[in-house]
Order: C-alpha cells, then structure tokens, then sequence
C-alpha cells in the first residue's frame, strides 16, 4: 500500500469552518436537539410485504407505563394533503407523494411503517411498540427482481432514444455484447435519519429535520398541513450524511409532525437501522445488456444499451441509467432502452450519481472489453471517440478537461506497467492488474439567494437556507466570499440550515457551489459596488472614481498609493449606519445556459493485486481524477473525491442489500451485515483535478464534483480485476470466489 | 434487584423488601384497583429507577435511571452530552465510542447500571478547554472528517488506539480503527491524522 501522504498541507485558511463545532462534539444534529416538554415516537412495522392491515391488538401496548398515543390509520386525522380532493372535487390541490403515513390499511412493502408509539422516554416505546399487533391479510409478493424483469408485460417503458441505425454495432468490423447486474445499494449514512416536530400553535410548526433541502421540506410540510409555509420552520444545521436519501421526506418526516399535533407536546421520532433500509430510499437493482461495435481502428460505429431497474408499487421511480451512452463517446449510431419492473417493495431514490453511476459499470466495463478484442489500449480507446460537441444535443460543451484526466492519470499510475495481455504479470506471488474507467455528470447551476450583512468591526456574515450533509458548503462559500472581498477567511462567516434564511437551494446534483456560489459571489459584488460609492464620499478619496479604487486586505485601497486605504469596518462606520446589509437573488441565465451543454468528467485509474488461491483483491494504487471546472476549495474537494472513490469501493466490492424473494425482508439490515468500506478496505486514493475554470456556467467556474467522484470506480476496479485475472466479472459486487 | 455499591443511597436491604412488597401488592392487585390508584405510573417509574453515581469528563454526576437505559441514551438524553452519537445501536458502527476506565467501548452495548462508579470520557471531555487536543488537531488538519457525524466516536477511539499502542503502522491503523465506520469516506484523511498526531511527540 502507498505510503504516501499530504504533510505540508494547504494552508490554515481551507480548514473546515464548522471543522471546531465537529470535532468536539458541539455540532448539533437533529437528535441532539432536545426541545422542552418533548417525547418520543417509536414505529412499528409491517411484517409482510404485500396486503394490508386486518386489524389491530393495541390494548396491552396502550397499558404500557409511558404511553400516551398509538398512531395508525384508525385514528390518524384528516390532513389536506392526504386528500387532495377535499377542497375542490374538480380541482386536485396539492398531494403528499409517496407512501402516505397512516392513511390506509394498505400494507406495500415489508418494513412500511404502520403504526406510532410515542411515550415519555424511548426505552419506553420501544417496550410498548413491542406489544403491538398486528393481524394481516397476506397477499403473494413479487419481489424477485432477477426473474420477474424477464417478463415483458410486468415491465413499464419509461424512455427510448435513437439516432442513427438501431444494432449497428452488428454490421460493425468488431463488436462486443455483454449483460451487467448490480443488487440494490443503500446509502446508510451513520445519522439515522430522524425529525423533532414541535406545534407552536394550530398552525405554526417547527421542525428539526436532516433534510437536504430545508426549504423544500418547509413547502412540503406547510401545504400537507394545510398552513401557511411562513409559519413553518425547518432547521438542519449539521447534517450526518445522506448520499441523496435526504432529497425529499419520507413517511417519518410527517409522521412525527403528526404525532406532535395529536399529543400536544414536541416530538421526536429517529429510525433504527434496520428501518433505514425500509423507510428510506436506495439506489435500485439494475439489469443492464450492452454492446458496442467500431471499426479495426477503434471509432466507434454503434452503441446499444438496454437498462431495467426496480421501483414499488406505490411510486415510479427512474434515473437516467442509459444516458451517458448517448453523449460521452463520439457515435454516430446509438439506441437506447429503459424500463421499470414494480415490485413490492419500498421505493428506491437518488443515490449518489443515480443513473450514470449504474449506467458508467456497464458502459466502462464493455469498452473495455472491446479494446481487447481491437488489441488496443482502453484510454487510446476513448482517446479515438473523444467527442469535442455533445454527440445528442450537437452543442458545444462549455467546458470539457476529460483529456488532460486521462493523461495525467494515466501517468500518475504508471500505466506504462500495464500489460496488454491479461493474466500475465505477477508480483510477490499475486497477478497484477491495471483497469481504468470513466465517469460523467451534468453540472447545473439552480436559484440561490443569499443575504450579506457587512458589521462596523469589519466583519461580513452571509446566509442561506441551505443544508450541508458534508461536501463542506459554507467552507467553500466563504472561500469565495473571501476571494470576491479580497478578506481575511477569519472574518467572513456562512450561516446555514434554516428556513429563516433566504431561499437557499437543495444539496443534490453536484450543484451546490456552482448554485449558492453564484449568490455569495453577486451579493459580494452587489455589497463591493456600495463600498466603494461610500468611500468616494471620503475626502482621503476625493477626485478620485471608482476605477482607481481597489480591495484587499479587508479594506479599499487607492490602486496607485496603497498607503489610502479605508478599512471596510470604517466605511460601514462612515455610512453612518450599523451595517450594510443586501439580499441578492442569482440563477443562470436561459440564453446563455441554451448554448452550452455543461457536464463534469471523471477518469479513475486504479492498480490491484489478486490472489489467485482466495480471489482476494488488494489495492495496490488508486488514482482519481476530475473536471469540475475550478476547484473552489482544495481541500474539501479531494475529500469529495475521496469519499466518492470510498462509495466505489463499497459500490464494487463490498455492498449488496439481499432482499429475500418470499417474504420481501431484507436479510442482511444491519451494518454488521451490510457491509460499508471500513478502514481496512481503503487504501490511500490519489486525486488530482485539471482545476481549469469554465468560463460559462458561473463567476467561479466551478462544476462540482460530488457524484463524478464515485461514477466510473466500480468499472475502473472491474477492469483493473480481469486485466490481472483474465476473468471478466459482470455482476456487483465483484466477489473473490469467483477469481479462484 | 442486586446490591453492587453500598454507599448509593435506596439501595438497602430494607429498602428492597418496602419495594418488592409494594411491587408484590400492585402485581396480586386486580389492574382496575391498581389503574385507579393515583400516581401509578409516577409510582412503578420511581421503583423502576436506580440511582447511579460516576465521573463523567472529570466531574462526578448523579443520575436516576430507567431499566434498560443504555450508557449511550444515558449521557445523550439525561446528561445533555449529545457529542457522542447513536449510529445503530447495535455495536457495528463505532459512532458511540467513549472511554469507559481508559479503554474504548460501545456505549451502546453497555447499560447504564453496569458502569456505575466508573469513570467515563467522553467527546467533550476531550480538550483541555480552549485547548484542542492533538488529535482533534489533526483531524482538522487533514480534514479527516466531513459530515462529522462519526467524528466523535473517530476521536475517541483513535485516542485509545494510539495509547493502546495499536497505531504504529498504517496497517495497524487501519486495522484498529476497523470498529468505525465513516461512510463520507474520510478513511484515508483519517488515518493521516492519527500517524501526525501519534508521531507528533505530543502526549495523547
């Protein structure tokens, strides 16, 4: 294993701000809030996978010491957003999507939450939820996903694309074919998903929630209710994790606010990990068959990518499993197929890079084998089909730092070592492989608003209603602010979590500092243009007009005597007020964003050894490189990187969620039995980004690099194994008995 | 009803025959005389709860708990030390980790009777006040963190691997620190951290 390490690291100023409140126990999540008066919501959950509820034993659970309700669908009020009908039969108002808590006796999937136990202490309704019973009317389940999604008429179409001839890749001088299959994968961040809800009034509610996205939490929960969203607060200050499972709210968010209305006292509900699997989302199986034909010199002719993948009964759930086949290679000929098998099941979400990260195993791992079968190098490979417009939308990429991944990360490995034949190096008794693969995702840019407030002490404080579930957002936001001001980091604060705050965007889809760095970068900019009208009201400035006026050091200076400067905390003072203060909307402009196609790019590169009497695969040098346009804040961009290689290593070679065929459980819900990367899995991981700015998507010309950082691991590995092994693995995770 | 510690108060032998009687009486009682007597519930929860008295962060604590109350929900929901985490309850994820005596344990796993008198050390009991300790240095250094969600129970138990001398190598690291689970992946950060501050000739 490397030994290699960072030591002299990156100065003091790219340290976490929250980094103090983490590792001392101060930072709060939502269950370490403890509201006064408050109690505790335990759920109960169905124990079949198809049916619904005949009845309900709660007499020995309500005769429990510390009960105070049982919440089911017998009791369960009314709520506007259950019945979207009520108010008007012709027109529909707004619905609670998903899984309705308590509203019917319809049981959908194993796990679902079927009735509330809330009681003084937790140790209590877990007791008392113990004594529930339940008596059901037990249908068959369908939850065999590998042999149901061959049936056609239990499958539902959701998507085909073609250009050019379809199967080309049949009249091609060299074609491959393959199926690829992964098993559901769950995102099981260590915080247990949890909500505090607390009625202030009939109509005021707050709510402590790990929510990716407090403002749209807030909308949800005010029009289920009924209320108005100015009388609903939601508060997520620090966030444990969520790989995209806190991107919408699921049953137990309602619940709890449910709960709270019924026993008039704040309530807090916290799932167990075995509930983490049933009660959240996760990323669903995927069937996938793909082909791809070029010519003798490697360009690609034809590309033929089919995908099926799971969702419930209760919800459609897709993602954009086939898309990168339609634009990250140079094809003039590519059709594409996806469709969706219910099951009785729980709905599945987004998961870190949903739909390309599925899409890139497939996509990676069958060019792969057609540079073999073309005896030609995989990255000279996509080197030959390098598309310079976007092969669907013909645009031109914004900005597009794929080559320059490729090349430094093949020289960052050594890929000079890698044998062409496989199964032909061995080293200290173990066969030695090299495998790359490839990754892409969109990058966007969404509307943020951001509030500045700059005090007379020479202090800025910016604020947005954004949650940070740990890619480091206010890190990164006051990187920039710092950058724009030309201030000291150590003066410059991002508050955050908080619906009070200005509307600040949803973490997901890699946007967030492209998005909410917009804001902080316009309000900064907005508040610099005010600086400078106050300071040529100075006599030390008089004469002078704004253009020879410049920042730096936490003042404004006199561009050709920097011995006149003004500090910013006195021009504050001098403008006679307390503190200057904005609020500025950003978003992309449509002209603009219409022009460009915009997407982030990945190039893993990884080395292994694998022994060939127990199959066991060793990391021997990982690297991972990315173009996420300029990298705002090093180092909490190579974390991102890291983590993201750590999720493929789990996605590769660790994770597998079985859900048993008859009864619809999950047989291995624990994470003692599901098994996440821990620190014995996990080698040191080389990163390196180009860092080039893209000169369109926003001021920083950042693209972001969350979900790039996990796309195309799982092929990178599965290719690494077969180039030291000889044995094409297709199936995740990749499993050492079968190198052996 | 057993008797570790004579000095805790209500813990004497006269004292659990007055409660066992009184626990006999309820159980012979038909339930709607029982339901019917004021204060039931106050009554059997009063019963039900023993007196504990540890040192917690260097301070001694007293504090009455309920059967069943795991060490963990103990210092969360009575102690207010929300620093350590739940994570699963279960043992496998380590994000409860304190020191229980000096050495490392679940916190989940254990109950909160079985550690009475002990001295425990948890996430805020860590830093010498304003002063950080050298680990909790190091995992700011090297950013060996991002939700922070594991982050406690990660210190705590790097403190006691480096101590337990199980952190001379980088195997042996990753090897020992096996117990906690980060699942934003800041293994590699991590183990960064614990080889600075192990070599930083600082006392851990």
């Amino acid at each position: 294993m490397d030994q290699e390490y960072i030591t002299n690291f990156l100065a003091d100023e790219d340290d976490r701000v929250d980094g103090i409140d983490k590792v001392t126990g101060r930072a709060k999540y939502t269950a370490d809030h403890h509201p006064e008066n408050m109690v505790y919501g335990v759920f109960v959950t169905s124990t079949i996978a198809r049916g619904a509820i005949k009845n309900f034993k709660l007499n020995e659970a309500k005769d429990a010491p510390g009960v105070l309700e049982i919440i089911t669908h017998l009791n369960c009020p009314a709520l506007p957003g259950y019945n979207p009908w009520a108010k008007d039969p012709k027109k529909k108002g707004f619905e609670w999507r998903g899984l309705k808590p308590f509203h019917q006796n319809l049981v959908y999937h194993y796990g679902q939450p079927i009735a509330l136990v809330v009681a003084t202490t937790w140790e209590k309704a877990v007791k008392a939820a113990s004594l529930v019973k339940a008596e059901y009317i037990n249908e068959v389940a369908e939850t065999d996903f590998n042999s149901l999604r061959k049936t056609e008429s239990k499958l539902k179409p959701s998507g085909e694309y073609k250009r050019g001839q379809a199967d080309a890749y049949k009249q091609a001088e060299v074609f491959v074919e393959n199926e690829y299959y992964m098993p559901v994968e769950t995102h099981n961040p260590i915080e247990l998903h949890a909500t505090i809800a607390q009625w202030d009034s009939e109509d005021k509610l707050l709510v402590y929630d790990k929510s990716q996205g407090p403002k749209g939490t807030q909308s949800e929960l005010a029009r289920l209710f009924g209320i108005e969203e100015k009388n609903v607060r939601v508060i997520t200050k620090f966030l444990g994790g969520a790989f995209g499972s806190s991107l919408r709210s699921w049953p137990h968010v309602p619940a709890a606010c449910i709960a709270a209305k019924m026993v008039k006292r704040p309530v807090r509900v916290q799932l167990t990990r075995r509930q983490m699997f049933t009660m959240v989302g996760y990323r669903p199986m995927a069937w996938q068959k793909i082909a791809v034909g070029a010519t003798k010199e490697g360009k690609l002719t034809g590309i033929t990518h089919h995908a099926i993948s799971n969702t419930s009964r209760y919800e459609d759930y897709r993602e954009g499993i086939v898309n990168a086949s339609h634009y990250l290679y140079e094809c003039p000929n590519v059709n594409t197929s996806y469709k969706i098998l219910p099951l009785d099941v729980n709905t599945p979400t987004w998961m870190r890079g949903p739909g390309e990260a599925s899409g890139a195993f497939a996509l990676e791992c069958i060019l792969d084998e057609l540079a073999y079968k073309l005896n030609m190098d995989p990255v000279e490979l996509r080197i030959k089909n390098y598309a310079v417009l976007h092969p669907q939308s013909k645009l031109p990429w914004s900005s597009k730092f794929l080559r320059e991944c490729y090349d430094k990360g093949r020289e960052m490995i050594g890929w000079s070592g890698r044998p062409a034949t496989p199964r032909s190096l061995t080293e200290n008794g173990k066969l030695i492989g090299y495998g790359m693969g490839g990754g892409v995702f969109g990058a966007y840019r969404g509307n943020a608003t951001v509030k500045a407030i700059l005090t007379q002490d020479g202090k800025l404080t910016l604020m947005s209603a954004v949650s940070d579930m740990g890619p480091g957002t206010a890190t990164a936001m006051v990187n920039i602010a710092a950058d724009v001001m030309q201030m000291s980091h150590k003066k410059i604060s991002f508050l955050l979590g908080d619906t009070e705050f200005p509307n600040g965007p949803t973490q997901g889809g890699s946007a967030t500092t492209s998005t909410l760095g917009s804001g902080v970068n316009i309000v900064c900019e907005t508040l610099k243009t005010q600086l400078k009208e106050i300071a040529l009201g100075h006599s030390l400035f008089s004469g002078l007009t704004s253009a020879d006026l410049v920042f730096g050091n936490d003042s404004l200076y006199v561009k050709t005597d920097n011995s006149k400067k003004i500090s910013l905390g006195d021009l504050v003072k001098s403008s006679g007020k307390p503190q200057l203060e904005f609020i500025k909307e950003s978003g992309p402009d449509p002209a603009v964003m219409q022009k460009y196609a915009m997407n982030s790019f990945s190039a893993h590169f990884i080395k292994v050894a694998v022994d060939s009497s127990t199959g066991a695969i060793e990391f021997l040098k990982v690297v991972c490189t990315g173009d996420g346009g300029k990298i705002v804040s090093p180092k909490t961009a190579r974390s991102q990187m890291i983590g993201g290689a750590v999720g493929g290593i789990g996605m590769a070679l660790t994770e597998e969620a079985l859900i048993d065929k008859v009864t619809g459980k999950y047989l291995n819900d624990t994470l003692g039995s599901y098994q996440v990367p821990r620190h014995r899995d996990v080698p040191f991981i080389h990163t390196w980004f180009p860092d080039l700015a893209d000169p369109v998507i926003n001021p920083m010309g950042s693209k972001g690099v969350g979900e790039i950082a996990l796309i195309g691991f799982a092929s990178a590995l599965a290719n690494a194994v077969f180039n030291a092994t000889g044995k094409r693995l297709t199936e995740l995770p990749l499993k050492p008995e079968k190198l052996i | 009803m057993e008797q570790h510690d004579h000095s805790c108060p209500g813990k004497s032998r006269r004292d659990f025959i007055k409660k066992s009687t009184a626990l006999t009486a309820i159980s012979l009682t038909p339930i709607a005389v029982v339901k019917a007597g004021e204060n039931h519930e106050a009554i059997a929860s009063f019963f039900e709860k023993t007196p504990l008295q540890m040192e917690v962060n260097g301070k001694t604590v007293q504090v009455l708990v309920d059967p069943g109350v795991s060490l963990l929900d103990m210092l969360r929901e009575q102690l207010g030390l929300t620093g350590t985490k739940k994570g699963c309850d279960q043992g496998h994820c380590g994000a409860c980790i304190v020191h229980v005596d000096g050495k490392r344990v679940n916190s989940c796993l254990t109950e909160a009777v079985d550690n009475n008198g002990k001295k425990i050390t948890t996430i805020e009991g860590l830093a010498d006040g304003d002063k950080l300790h050298p680990v909790q240095e190091a995992f700011i250094k090297h950013d060996a963190f991002q939700c922070g969600y594991c982050t406690p129970g990660q210190i705590m138990s790097a403190v006691a691997c480096i101590r337990e001398g199980q952190a001379n190598t980088e195997t042996d690291i990753r090897e020992y620190m096996s117990d906690n689970i980060c699942r934003c992946g800041a293994y590699p950060n991590i183990v960064a951290a614990i080889r600075e501050a192990k070599n930083s000739g600082q006392k851990i």
